[in-house]
């Protein structure tokens, strides 16, 4: 109920401009739509391509929301509460990954943790891992690409609570790591929330780093937007109707949790 | 000048020869895989020549209306690609077939991938690929850069790539090429310049451009 007091009428002249940018949005979701082969859509549902690439899709987008979280919270903690010089630095490099075109991320990433990488190349000769053509690859690319979403969330997020609440447990005697899990992470729990349906949306739709990094193998590498990518090359139809999986399941998330969260 | 990625090198040096003998134009290239090259014509992409890396793209504009004709002006093979040095020492086919090594292929929704099948078959290799690259170029770089064994990509890609990776013939009983198509747009506002680009390209002095970077003559 509380929202709907809050809710103001709007000032007339937003009103169009909304409505350009809602239209601009929605209008190529239309002409996708009306180009789908819905006849089509059941046997392609079926289709152990698309079967594979979107379990892949779900499960990769997961694990990277999920490894996000455990560094992307105390990263942006860190960002948010803290000083040391070359801050301003880290923050810039943190943000790297969303202006970076993500192939131009997928070859640093091989670079890096590739069979002849920075770090990648005494792993493989130590233990014989390889992060590359493997599940493992794409949930790094994802990560790499999805996690900044997460971290300046949260960071915006904590810098707009209230500390006054974790200097009142200070002095009340309670210790760092209590204060942060008792009172910093509730207070930000809605910034943590929204900065983890974004990282997670970001990761789903990840194309660019993935295919660079982790290349093409159904089953093993290829997610949805890489099924959807090849199947432009081949079939118009497939591929749209791709397109639409990706989008409902997206939209099946997003609704709900956008509601919510992204306030 | 709508032309196949693989086509770069060749046809800029081709666009510059024509420009020096058509005193006044300045031929503007456009190059990327074949299949979005066809999708922009398809869409109605102001395009005055179409050069594409196979003959089935070429017949998709072709059956829209939106290219006249198109002859076959180049052939091009396949080669293994290994890392400087071939440090798996990979010296045919067979070795697709080792499930200990990393080995790259094209996609087979694109020419190189279903050229490169084609030849495994001939050669009655049953692949075990750890990648299906989306286009050549991105298979040459993963090789470029160790990362793979192996890969079967074009004979001129190898070429194009320098020292970074070597190239191993593929055996001669193994007859897989694909052929180069080239066309003029209908809807071209200079039919009479596009045509002449197609006569250049298929003339003496073109085909020994395009023998230069690895193609072949058709």
């Amino acid at each position: 109920m509380r929202r709907r007091r809050t809710r103001n009428r709007a000032p007339w002249v937003l009103l169009p401009l909304a409505a350009v940018g809602v239209a601009f949005i929605v209008l190529p979701l239309v002409a996708l739509l009306q180009r789908t082969p819905w006849g089509d859509l059941g046997r392609l549902l079926g289709d152990p391509v698309v079967t594979d690439a979107l379990r892949l899709s779900l499960v990769s987008a997961l694990v990277a929301t999920v490894l996000s979280l455990l560094v992307g919270v105390p990263l942006a903690w860190v960002l948010a509460r803290t000083d040391f010089p070359g801050r301003a630095v880290v923050r810039a490099l943190v943000t790297l990954p969303m202006v970076l075109p993500p192939v131009v991320g997928g070859a640093a990433l091989l670079f890096a943790f590739g069979r002849r990488g920075l770090l990648g190349e005494p792993i493989y000769d130590g233990t014989g891992f390889l992060l590359p053509f493997s599940l493992w690859g794409v949930i790094a690319a994802n990560t790499f690409v999805a996690m900044p979403f997460l971290v300046i969330t949260v960071e915006a997020g904590l810098r707009s609570a209230d500390e006054r609440y974790e200097d009142a447990a200070a002095t009340l005697g309670a210790s760092r790591w209590t204060i942060f899990r008792r009172i910093t992470v509730p207070n930000a729990m809605p910034a943590v929330l929204a900065g983890a349906v974004l990282c997670w949306a970001r990761a789903l739709g990840e194309f660019g780093a993935t295919v660079t990094f982790a290349g093409n193998l159904q089953g093993r590498t290829q997610t949805m937007p890489l099924a959807v990518f090849l199947a432009l090359e081949s079939d118009r139809d497939a591929a749209i109707a791709l397109s639409l999986v990706l989008i409902a399941v997206s939209l099946a998330v997003l609704i709900p949790l956008r509601d919510r969260w992204l306030r | 000048m709508f032309a196949a990625a693989s086509l770069s090198d060749a046809f800029t040096e081709l666009a510059q020869a024509f420009e020096a003998a058509h005193e006044g134009t300045s031929v503007e290239l456009s190059f990327a895989g074949s299949s979005s090259l066809r999708e922009q014509i398809l869409a109605g992409a102001p395009a005055d020549v179409f050069a594409s890396a196979n003959v089935a793209n070429m017949d998709e504009v072709i059956e829209a209306g939106e290219v006249g004709s198109a002859t076959v002006f180049a052939t091009n093979r396949l080669q293994i690609a290994v890392p400087a040095g071939n440090p798996a020492a990979v010296d045919g086919l067979a070795d697709f077939a080792d499930p200990d090594l990393l080995i790259g292929l094209c996609a087979e929704e694109v020419p190189c991938g279903v050229l490169g099948r084609q030849a495994l078959d001939a050669a009655g290799v049953t692949p075990s690929p750890d990648t299906a690259e989306p286009d050549v170029r991105a298979l040459l770089t993963k090789v470029e850069a160790g990362e793979l064994d192996a890969g079967l990509v074009y004979v001129t890609d190898v070429l194009a790539a320098g020292g970074g990776v070597q190239g191993i013939d593929l055996p001669a009983e193994i007859d897989v090429s694909t052929s180069y198509t080239i066309g003029t747009v209908t809807g071209s506002g200079d039919a009479d310049l596009a045509a002449a680009f197609v006569e250049l390209v298929r003339s003496d002095e073109g085909q020994a451009v395009l023998e230069r970077a690895g193609f072949e003559r058709a």
